[in-house]
């Protein structure tokens, strides 16, 4: 069984500060840390854990600076057979639109049993790269993937809903699925898995324009400061010693 | 010139789901003169969601056929593919949900239309639409535009905005849908995830958790500091997904949705998924490293500190005065 896994490198902006560059368009990202988007790294769990069961190859693919190498040589440390970057000379105006359509151009070389992507990216949240892939390639596709049961040419897959509920889909393969966080446990790369990455080919594609761009960035900036909290200052003790009256206060306690 | 706001009416298991009285509402305070808001019923039988949309819309569009009993993108698709290429709306609106993350991408891949997901607002300008994102977990907002010249799709997040009832009577029109036979994905059935012994959405006291916690062993102190105020303990998303709570903790979009009367949230930034499970707590109090962290934007009170910190304080606290008390 071959598998296609797209990943995205993100920054961890979970507790840093965060500021905008010169031109309001992009993140000024040059003191995050980056790593492979989460969702992504439970969908190539996902592909690993079918090529034990079935054998096969998987091809990752991350569009993004060259710096996404990082994340493909860890994605190939783990066993993964190859990878694919793309690096549009545009890369800061693409919309997941003409993201799709770059992969999807890549792709049609290759053969492939199942796609996979993450559910969405930490970044922007928009959640649309396996959907559209799934439109632009003309196969079936699941979304929000928690559960798959593989076979040689179908699957059944739980997909998540609001509320705690799933639903179930019996898809044939091939097909884009996009992948739920929690649904596996990640492994993390051996040191001899990195050894052996170091010898795997990475193809560059570069020196091209991503076409098809049909949303565009008009400008991104800080929320308006709204309704907040009112902030607790002071040592441990002093702040618990506010906390409590609020709690007394209240009834809570 | 496009002017109609078509909204698709999202329902599971025979009701109609809240987002869609949230989209219908903003679709009409937004359409322009001379355009109608349009709710698109797609069932296996309307009558009743008609009946209860009959006061949100101008018009209905009903489709009925045994193939749309239960969501599926691919009828879903054709249908909605078909009516919006015939109709030309300026919009068509979703809901940020699991089934519109399920067609909405492709829809607009076979409409040729410019797709923006996950807003918070949007603007219809003259010739363009202006949509509001909120990016990196809340900290960011990114306004995008696309030419509305064609038309384009929106999906919003859900309780962006407050359902009202309306007061229009709406013209129906159920028209004949004939499919193409989808034989490459079927629809098996419902899962529903396993009952636990704690059912959080009954809970008055809430003690959540989330990635701030860092390590599993740090769980004890929570359950600890829980029982002394006699909350239960829940969690947001990365909790569960690392293997740490069930499920059944899950507060947010994917999990529960809770109203207890105090909801504690401990090292939980605050995505929108999350805020939206639990914002309708009557008092909120927020600990948390970063002050920049959007649970700070609807909790009541808050601390910006390490909660490994904080939770022993306070629990020191309220056992000291709770004796000071007793004796």
């Amino acid at each position: 069984m071959n598998s296609i896994v797209c990943i995205k490198r993100v920054p961890d902006t979970t507790s840093a500060t965060l500021k905008i560059d010169a031109e309001n368009r992009k993140l000024d990202d040059g003191n995050l840390v980056f790593s492979i988007n989460e969702a992504d790294n439970y969908a190539l769990e996902e592909a690993l854990l079918l090529q034990e069961e079935f054998g096969g190859e998987i091809t990752l693919i991350s569009v993004g600076p060259k710096e996404c190498d990082d994340i493909i040589r860890m994605g190939l440390a783990k066993g993964a057979t190859r990878g694919i970057r793309i690096t549009p000379d545009n890369l800061y105006k693409l919309d997941p639109y003409a993201i799709a359509n770059l992969i999807a151009e890549q792709i049609k070389e290759l053969e492939y049993d199942l796609i996979f992507t993450g559910c969405m990216a930490n970044d922007d949240n928009f959640g649309q790269l396996g959907v559209t892939l799934a439109g632009l390639l003309n196969i079936p596709h699941i979304s929000l993937a928690v559960k798959i049961q593989a076979n040689e040419d179908y699957a059944i897959i739980d997909r998540e809903l609001e509320g705690g509920l799933m639903e179930q889909f019996n898809i044939k393969f091939p097909a884009v699925i996009t992948i739920q966080t929690g649904i596996n446990e990640p492994r993390y790369a051996s040191i001899f898995g990195i050894k052996r990455a170091s010898k795997k080919e990475i193809r560059f594609v570069e020196n091209i324009s991503a076409q098809g761009i049909k949303v565009h960035t008009e400008k991104m900036y800080l929320p308006p400061p709204g309704d907040t909290a009112e902030i607790f200052t002071g040592n441990p003790e002093e702040t618990a010693e506010k906390v409590y009256e609020i709690l007394k206060t209240k009834g809570l306690i | 010139m496009r002017k109609d706001i078509f909204v698709l009416v999202e329902h599971r298991k025979g009701e109609i789901r809240d987002i869609t009285f949230e989209l219908l509402t903003k679709a009409r305070n937004m359409v322009q003169t001379g355009g109608f808001v349009y709710a698109i019923v797609l069932a296996k039988n309307g009558d009743n969601f008609i009946e209860k949309l009959k006061s949100e819309a101008h018009r209905i569009l009903c489709i009925e056929n045994e193939k749309l009993e239960h969501f599926h993108s691919d009828y879903y698709q054709q249908v909605l593919g078909s009516i919006i290429t015939d109709r030309k709306p300026l919009l068509t609106l979703f809901g940020q949900t699991s089934y519109t993350m399920d067609i909405a991408p492709s829809l607009a891949v076979q409409l040729d239309l410019p797709i923006v997901m996950g807003c918070i607002e949007f603007e219809i300008g003259d010739d363009k639409i202006f949509t509001i994102n909120q990016v990196y977990g809340g900290k960011i907002h990114t306004r995008f535009s696309f030419p509305s010249k064609n038309g384009g799709i929106i999906s919003i997040q859900p309780g962006t905005f407050t359902a009202e009832q309306g007061d229009l009577s709406a013209e129906i029109e159920r028209i004949t849908f004939s499919f193409e036979e989808i034989t490459n994905k079927k629809f098996i059935q419902f899962v529903e995830a396993v009952a636990g012994e704690i059912d959080i959405t009954q809970a008055e006291k809430i003690v959540a958790i989330g990635r701030g916690i860092k390590e599993k062993d740090n769980l004890q102190i929570i359950e600890d500091f829980a029982e002394s105020i006699g909350a239960v303990v829940a969690c947001s998303r990365p909790i569960v997904d690392a293997g740490w709570l069930p499920k059944e903790r899950q507060v947010g979009s994917s999990g529960k949705t809770v109203k207890p009367k105090l909801y504690i949230a401990l090292g939980i930034s605050g995505d929108f998924q999350h805020l939206i499970g639990m914002r309708n707590a009557d008092t909120i109090i927020a600990v948390n490293k970063d002050p920049n962290a959007p649970i700070f934007g609807i909790a009541d009170y808050g601390i910006v500190d390490d909660l490994l910190k904080i939770v022993p304080a306070l629990k020191k606290k309220i056992m000291e005065k709770c004796e000071a008390r007793s004796a």
